[in-house]
């Protein structure tokens, strides 16, 4: 199995996010830069944290406009799994392959520590897993995280089962709690917290892992 | 030489914690007639094309200037020669 971790000028999570892909078993992982234009060849891609960009004009913005996000859109309306992790998140809300948007925090602070998540939804790729409504510890580090969706957008989410995680005490406004969604397709994963620096318990706690364990038993499932 | 000024700012219904944070700097500072503050962007664009200008500045905001789901926008278009 073959994940693609983008890279972007300003990402500064790509490196924890290839390391949890290490952690896999039988998983190959490399980086590859905005400027390429094919994920031919990957099962996975992981759109990872940092501030792309320089967050110029709005967080994920300018990074939309990478030669390698239209390979993304081909790559995600294929079916296969994309997860979008922090600023990962912002890009693919503002690449249209997610809904809502992200706002600047409530309380204007850059919020950076262990937050507690609910799994809202186990029956996906991403939190199978999990077990419904295991509360997870997952570390956020964002200044606009506070997810927005107008309230039909949010009724669709809530009855396609596309809200995947859920702050059990909101730390930065997001609208009915959410820090994580997917697509309707259910291939597109994006969330504020960041599973990839919970994988080793040396580091602090291990409740990422399943995440990852999640996508690889789909694709392993898919070409058995 | 033209000078579009684009005005881009959070919708109404949408909370505006930089602003709110301004608002009570302000009250601090004894301007306490001041009841809201929304912080917005503002563009300065300079063309000497302004062929089919509002439509592209329509599009220019669509795709990348503005992002619909939270801002609302307006413009206008000033000779600067």
């Amino acid at each position: 199995m073959k994940v693609a971790v983008l890279v972007f000028p300003g990402s500064n999570c790509d490196q924890d996010m290839l390391g949890a892909w290490q952690l896999m078993p039988k998983v190959e992982c490399q980086y590859v830069f905005h400027s390429e234009s094919s994920l031919e060849g990957f099962d996975v891609v992981a759109v990872p944290g940092g501030f792309s960009y320089g967050d110029y004009l709005r967080c994920g913005a300018i990074a939309r406009f990478s030669p390698v996000m239209k390979a993304l859109q081909e790559f995600a309306e294929s079916g296969k799994p994309v997860i979008g992790v922090c600023n990962g998140f912002q890009i693919l809300l503002e690449a249209g392959l997610l809904e809502g948007a992200l706002l600047r925090n409530e309380g204007l602070s850059f919020i950076c520590r262990p937050e507690k998540l609910r799994v809202a939804n186990n029956h996906s790729m991403f939190t199978s897993a999990y077990s419904e409504n295991q509360v997870l510890e997952i570390p956020i580090a964002h200044g606009e995280g506070n997810y927005y969706c107008d309230a039909e957008t949010y009724a669709r989410l809530k009855s396609n089962g596309q809200i995947l995680f859920e702050y059990e005490n909101n730390p930065n406004g997001s609208f009915m709690n959410i820090a994580g969604i997917c697509n309707s397709k259910g291939n597109v994963l994006g969330m504020m917290p960041h599973p990839e620096r919970v994988v080793e318990s040396l580091l602090g706690g291990t409740d990422g892992l399943p995440l990852f364990h999640s996508i690889l038993n789909f694709c392993q499932h898919k070409t058995a | 030489m033209y000078k579009i000024k684009v005005h881009v700012y959070l919708k109404e219904n949408i909370l505006d914690p930089q602003g709110k944070a301004v608002t009570n700097a302000l009250h601090q500072l004894g301007f306490n007639e001041v009841q809201t503050v929304r912080v917005g962007k503002y563009f300065q664009l300079f063309t000497d094309n302004v062929d089919d200008i509002e439509s592209r500045i329509k599009s220019m905001c669509q795709k990348l200037l503005v992002n619909e789901v939270i801002e609302d926008v307006d413009f206008t278009i000033e000779n600067a020669a």
